[in-house]
């Protein structure tokens, strides 16, 4: 039963990094505007968090620095997009890559240094109930606040004028433009949102879950969380049911090895892989659903004045 | 705030114009040479020390020439495969784990035939290498085409599958018994290593650059005088319009997919047949990414992959040279990549675009 508390437990912090991330994401995609260097900008904001939060002692403080840092490369991001026009793709790939480098040669003299983890909080009675008192009620605040996010999320995109007008805008820029609306405005936010989140995923990740700094720590998990997106086809509560399931693959890993059953690591640690491109599979295969889902311009730039 | 000035509007042009397509890899490297000086200046070193150690000391001997050569070797392979893709929009950004699983596809040979002296052993391990690459690459092509599962995704997954299954190979499976438990394999025989270029002691630089060199003569021939990069860039850009004129866009998938994996298992061969010389858990600084950055600077063209695949290979050699004398971290290249690409793709935008002075009411447009 330890290890049941173990995993289901433990699946709301792993799942934690991924779901910010992968709801920053969805955010940006709902404006029309596809970002993949959510992997760099987590690895940027991982590092800076680190390094904030190891010199000041404060976790707070880490968060906010590790969201500055992956706000100004999202920045970076809008302006190849937004303004130079560049294949969206490409943008990606390269803000990713000055993220990577940058997490790397800005915290090199950090490796294998160590953060006092974040307090649990308890929820009083609740936390005390057998089982799903540990399981859902004995977390970091963060877990907490990444749940509020995602139901605030919901009601933004569904309930408010200005999610309503941030989803014209990734249907069909034309017709929010000839609304009155500036489609760059709401989509240069919609990028600022996803680098705000991502990088409160990196700081997470580093000063959170595994709070020993080593160069690379995000392995691919920015990248899930894209996917993750897909295979929620663009709806907030299925991204978060989605990370949840994916927390829980990542800390498959650290059940088996407690339950003693002799598996390679390095196998286990190809699952969450192998997961994403079979989930990936099954949920895009059938290519009408995802064109239904998917916002109608997302990837094409759009320039207001010809 | 984002959008462009008032005073100016942005007019697409009808060609591309070629002045600008010229300047932009000049641009493009003067910006990331001023960003990275004042970077490293920032953190701590001198400028003449970094533009010393990385722009003029990979010239400086007779053993560095050789280092750029077996640098850039893999570089441009890769890049000539990639591009092709990259022209039809398709993105395989797996090459570094094809580049993984060719070298580990070519290192059984030498492996299994530790003592072989037979002819056939490289050319054994170059075809298993490329062919290898090819299957792994094909995996995405598969998803892509079958499933409809973003290649780009499914490249990036496969890449740390592959990272996975060579660290498990080289601490398992293939570890050299008289090894010490170093994780690697049993170092090759001669017969398995490329033979070097020049006699001169010390200069690593080996035959596998003349295959570097044939691929990208035979990418140049194919880019300019055949139609069948052409169904590429129809195939990718706009499927239907391909689907008219009979073209299929699942084969530009396949071959571009296809291609790339090949060029990079080879590439992989090159690592472990040349200055490696066995499988080990780091195979590649990285060139699988790299590779990326190197296709983007030579504007998808494969005379201009050549040049900037060398001028990558000066970055990594310069950025050895820079950690040796100015503790300036291995980690560099990857910033100088970062900068190189975020220059490239803004600097671009003149090739595409003029500006003009005035307004204009005409109604806004896709792009």
């Amino acid at each position: 039963m330890d290890a049941f508390v173990f995993v289901f437990g433990g699946a709301f912090m792993t799942a934690t990094p991924l779901l910010l991330a992968a709801l920053g994401e969805l955010t940006v995609e709902k404006s029309g505007v596809l970002n993949l260097s959510v992997e760099g900008m987590m690895a940027l904001a991982a590092a800076i968090a680190f390094m904030a939060t190891y010199n000041t002692g404060s976790h707070l403080l880490g968060f906010a620095a590790g969201a500055v840092s992956a706000m100004i490369l999202s920045v970076v991001f809008a302006t190849l997009v937004l303004f130079f026009m560049a294949n969206q793709v490409a943008a990606g790939l390269a803000t990713g890559i000055l993220g990577l480098g940058l997490s790397a040669l800005l915290a090199r003299s950090y490796e294998a240094f160590t953060l006092a983890p974040l307090s649990k909080l308890d929820v009083p009675l609740l936390s005390d109930i057998p089982i799903l008192g540990p399981i859902l009620f004995h977390q970091d605040l963060v877990v907490y606040l990444t749940i509020g996010i995602g139901v605030g999320l919901i009601a933004f995109f569904y309930r408010t004028r200005a999610g309503l007008i941030l989803r014209v805008v990734g249907e069909n820029p034309h017709i929010a433009h000839s609304l009155g609306f500036s489609v760059m405005k709401i989509r240069f936010r919609a990028i600022l949102f996803g680098g705000f989140m991502a990088g409160l995923a990196g700081a997470y990740a580093s000063t959170v879950l595994t709070p020993v700094w080593s160069q690379g720590m995000i392995v691919g998990r920015g990248w899930i969380a894209v996917a993750l997106v897909v295979f929620g086809t663009w709806r907030p509560l299925r991204v978060m049911m989605g990370a949840y399931f994916f927390g829980a693959a990542l800390l498959g890993e650290l059940a088996v090895q407690s339950g003693g059953i002799a598996i390679s690591s390095q196998l286990m640690t190809c699952m969450p892989y192998v997961l994403t491109i079979i989930v990936l599979a099954v949920v895009s295969r059938d290519a009408v659903r995802i064109k239904l889902n998917a916002p109608v311009s997302l990837g094409e730039n759009y320039r207001p004045i010809g | 705030m984002m959008t462009p000035m008032p005073a100016w509007r942005m007019v697409p042009r009808e060609q591309p114009a070629v002045k600008a397509l010229a300047a932009v890899p000049l641009v493009t490297i003067g910006l990331t040479i001023l960003c990275s000086v004042i970077l490293f200046t920032a953190l701590g070193s001198s400028p003449s020390v970094v533009l010393y150690n990385f722009f003029v000391d990979p010239f400086t001997s007779a053993y560095n020439i050789g280092e750029l050569l077996i640098k850039a070797s893999p570089l441009i392979l890769i890049a000539q495969g990639l591009a092709i893709g990259f022209r039809a929009r398709i993105w395989n950004i797996g090459a570094e784990g094809q580049l993984t699983i060719g070298a580990i596809a070519a290192s059984l040979i030498p492996i299994t035939w530790s003592r072989s002296e037979s002819a056939l052993i490289l050319p054994a391990m170059i075809l298993l290498g490329a062919t290898a690459g090819l299957a792994w690459a094909g995996i995405a092509a598969f998803f892509r085409t079958r499933y409809n599962a973003n290649e780009i995704i499914v490249t990036l997954m496969l890449n740390q599958i592959a990272f996975q299954l060579l660290y498990y190979l080289v601490t398992g499976p293939l570890r050299d018994p008289m090894g010490f438990n170093f994780p690697q394999s049993a170092p090759f025989p001669d017969a398995a290593l490329y033979p070097p270029l020049f006699s001169g002691a010390g200069v690593r630089a080996n035959l596998s650059v003349l295959i570097t060199i044939l691929v990208s003569l035979a990418a140049w021939i194919l880019v300019s005088k055949s139609f069948s990069s052409f169904r590429l860039l129809v195939g990718g850009i706009a499927p239907n319009a391909a689907r008219y004129a009979g073209f299929s866009g699942s084969r530009a998938i396949w071959i571009s997919l296809l291609v790339g994996g090949a060029a990079a298992g080879l590439a992989g061969v090159g690592e472990i047949a040349g200055p490696i010389g066995k499988l080990q858990r780091i195979l590649s600084p990285g060139y699988g990414f790299a590779a990326i950055i190197v296709a983007f600077l030579g504007g998808l063209h494969p005379l201009g992959i050549v040049m900037a695949g060398l001028f990558m290979a000066v970055i990594y050699i310069g950025s050895d040279s820079a950690m040796l004398a100015a503790d300036i971290p291995t980690s560099a290249p990857v910033v100088f990549q970062g900068f190189i690409l975020v220059f490239y793709l803004a600097a671009h935008v003149f090739v595409r675009y003029e500006f003009r002075r005035g307004s204009s009411l005409a109604p806004g447009r896709r792009t």
